[in-house]
């Protein structure tokens, strides 16, 4: 098993024939993910390479009994779409986008309550890299081949960095079971603690590696989730500990604005809660090695 | 995006938040005729600058002579005023507000945030105003009261009584301070704020309730459905390298160090800049160029990190990932041809088409230092700046 998605997972595409959508479903196509269908309002009834475009995320639903859906509507655009995608019965969404605002989050995220439990939407990101399953799928616009399959996964709000830290650990014969990208925005669909309970569930992870940065306080609820509630070991990178405060560092959620948002504060948080810190970001494959040396 | 006190307020009074007389001035001449303008015998005249704590800088005047607001309207325009939120450099005061002088009889914090950890609006309220929030929360955490806006409904009436109750204002005031804050809270969402703040807002020995100081911060994401928001932008306010940066599409902050950084993606940018300092050295700035890396934004990127006369030595730290190395070689190859920095280069490349890249730049006979792992890239670009300037540390 891996979480949230596999080869067998029925996805669609929002923003299915511009430019951006066509070049990742493509690529997500050929890496063997299960694309059967896309969105774009007005072009319902064309066919998009091979598959048939829809005109709502309803219809698409209806007729491809679509599970999971991947966003790649421009940001004035994309939360509304998130919300259909939530009322259309979708059970995992991906969205890509970058630049949604912050109150459109919000809205998007009270919207997702209104169903139960059982009904609601999952959704990671936005502005992320997107979510693969090494060897069974990938919704997203990461390079499928730095990872190789295995026991690791990953949770993380940066994409490079992710990649970054995919690489080290294939280098060094690590594989991962799923790697999710939550995303560089201040409030997005799940947080690291969301993502890490997946994995404690997942039989088939056996460590995780969780690459945070600067900025918000998810980084320290997942450590205090990590310590009472995961059997686990949790393999933690914090980026930014050269990051001034108050100034944004590229992503939108990357500023220290208060008490226990910077670095060395959350490095700190993870150690005290059992977490393993990767002393610099060229020690995130080494690192993840040593722990599971540990555990074998 | 941020933007002045005179601005700021005249938003909040379209929502009915109360203020004293003022009006903004460019000159001295117009700083005397404001102060006509408002009457009175006493004046406050405020620099205009992006940035809290500008009483201690000296940006706060007080004059009960027209003479006195012309030396005060002088001595300002011009000056570069230094907070602990400027940096060192401090920012330029090009517009002055000239305002009624208050008789002040007690002084509230009040303040509107985008709380992360509920991923909410906040509004947060003290009684114990004219300090900020940080060492209020330190000083009197118990007199910080808060609310939290439920998405769906919006901020609701009860919860500005709320507010105006826990802070024991008298009876007569808690209409006019019901307006306030709601009238606050309705700019807030309808323009896409991520921050209002009154600190402080006043009660006035004559028994109102003013808006002394306002800031607001906008969410830049949102601008795109605010163009009356965007035209309040100060560009005098920001930081020449990073406007130019974000005019091309790339995200820049600018740091003290000497290592110029070229990076994809914010989080590895973060990271490299870490690793630098772990092998000794000091970043000049954040750089992300974003997934995309053409040869364009690579050359663009090399032409603002040579700006920054402090820079003895670039890394460029690309992972390819939706693009692929040799395009990225390709860039790197036609910017240092172009832009010829006659500073140390190291450049690693990582991801699609590594080997193809890695060839690109060993072929162009350029002196560029190749490095093959994270921690390879950075202790060379440290060590090379070391060999290149003589020095042993990092200077700030």
């Amino acid at each position: 098993m891996a979480i949230l998605i596999d080869e067998k997972t029925p996805v669609i595409v929002q923003g299915f024939t511009g430019q951006i959508g066509t070049f990742h479903a493509k690529e997500m196509m050929d890496y063997g993910t299960n694309v059967v269908g896309g969105v774009t309002p007005g072009k319902g009834g064309m066919t998009h390479l091979g598959r048939l475009v829809f005109n709502t995320v309803k219809e698409a639903v209806e007729a491809t009994e679509a599970q999971a859906s991947i966003i790649f509507v421009p940001a004035p655009f994309a939360a509304d779409s998130i919300m259909e995608a939530a009322d259309a019965g979708i059970r995992y969404c991906v969205a890509i986008t970058d630049g949604i605002p912050a109150q459109d989050m919000i809205r998007v995220k009270r919207y997702m309550r209104r169903y139960r439990a059982e009904n609601r939407m999952r959704l990671t990101g936005p502005n992320c890299a997107g979510t693969i399953s090494p060897g069974r799928a990938m919704m997203g616009i990461m390079p499928g081949h730095i990872y190789t399959q295995g026991n690791v996964g990953i949770v993380g709000r940066s994409g490079t960095l992710g990649y970054e830290a995919a690489s080290q650990m294939k280098a060094l014969g690590i594989g991962v079971t799923t790697s999710v990208g939550i995303g560089g925005d201040p409030i997005n669909g799940s947080s690291f603690k969301d993502i890490l309970e997946l994995f404690e569930e997942d039989s088939e992870t056996l460590a995780v590696m969780m690459i945070g940065e600067i900025g918000g306080p998810q980084e320290a609820e997942a450590a205090h989730f990590a310590k009472e509630n995961m059997s686990k070991p949790v393999i933690g990178y914090i980026a930014g500990l050269t990051a001034p405060k108050g100034r944004r560092m590229g992503h939108a959620g990357a500023i220290i604005s208060a008490f226990g948002e910077s670095a060395a504060e959350k490095v700190e948080i993870l150690q005290e809660c059992g977490v393993t810190v990767a002393p610099s970001p060229a020690e995130l494959g080494r690192t993840v090695a040593a722990v599971l040396g540990k555990a074998a | 995006m941020d933007i002045h006190e005179y601005q700021a307020k005249e938003l909040l009074r379209a929502f009915g938040v109360s203020i004293p007389s003022g009006g903004v001035a460019y000159s001295p001449e117009q700083a005397v005729y404001r102060a006509k303008e408002i009457g009175g015998e006493k004046w406050v005249v405020k620099a205009q600058i992006h940035s809290g704590a500008r009483g201690k800088a000296g940006g706060i005047k007080v004059c009960t002579k027209d003479t006195e607001v012309w030396e005060a309207a002088d001595q300002l325009l011009g000056k570069r005023l230094v907070t602990h939120q400027t940096g060192p450099r401090g920012k330029l005061v090009h517009r002055l507000y000239v305002e009624a002088a208050t008789d002040i009889e007690s002084e509230i914090y009040f303040g509107l945030v985008m709380d992360r950890q509920s991923e909410r609006i906040l509004v947060v309220a003290s009684g114990e105003g004219g300090m900020e929030i940080e060492e209020i929360a330190v000083k009197k955490p118990g007199s910080i009261l808060r609310q939290s806006v439920e998405p769906a409904v919006g901020m609701l009436d009860f919860q500005a009584r709320e507010i105006a109750f826990g802070l024991k204002l008298p009876a007569s005031l808690t209409s006019q301070a019901v307006t306030t804050i709601m009238g606050a809270y309705r700019a807030f969402r309808d323009y896409d704020a991520t921050m209002v703040e009154i600190n402080p807002l006043v009660v006035t020995k004559d028994g109102r309730l003013l808006a002394l100081d306002a800031k607001m911060g906008f969410d830049d994401n949102a601008l795109f459905r605010h163009s009356n928001i965007s035209e309040l932008r100060d560009k005098t306010q920001e930081d020449p390298r990073e406007m130019a940066a974000a005019d091309r599409g790339l995200s820049y902050v600018g740091l003290d160090g000497n290592i110029g950084c070229i990076i994809n993606g914010a989080g590895l940018a973060m990271a490299t800049m870490d690793m630098i300092k772990h092998a000794g050295g000091e970043p000049a700035n954040f750089l992300d160029i974003g997934g995309g890396a053409s040869p364009e934004r690579v050359a663009k990127a090399f032409n603002l990190v040579l700006s920054d006369d402090k820079v003895q030595a670039i890394l460029v730290n690309i992972f390819a990932g939706i693009n692929r190395c040799d395009w990225v070689a390709e860039g790197v190859v036609q910017a240092v041809k172009k832009t010829n920095p006659q500073i140390p280069l190291v450049v690693r490349l990582a991801g699609t088409n590594v080997e193809e890249g890695r060839k690109i730049l060993k072929d162009s006979s350029l002196p560029i230092i190749n490095a093959e792992t994270l921690a390879e890239a950075t202790d060379m670009a440290v060590a090379a700046w070391k060999e290149a300037t003589g020095k042993t540390t990092s200077i700030k």
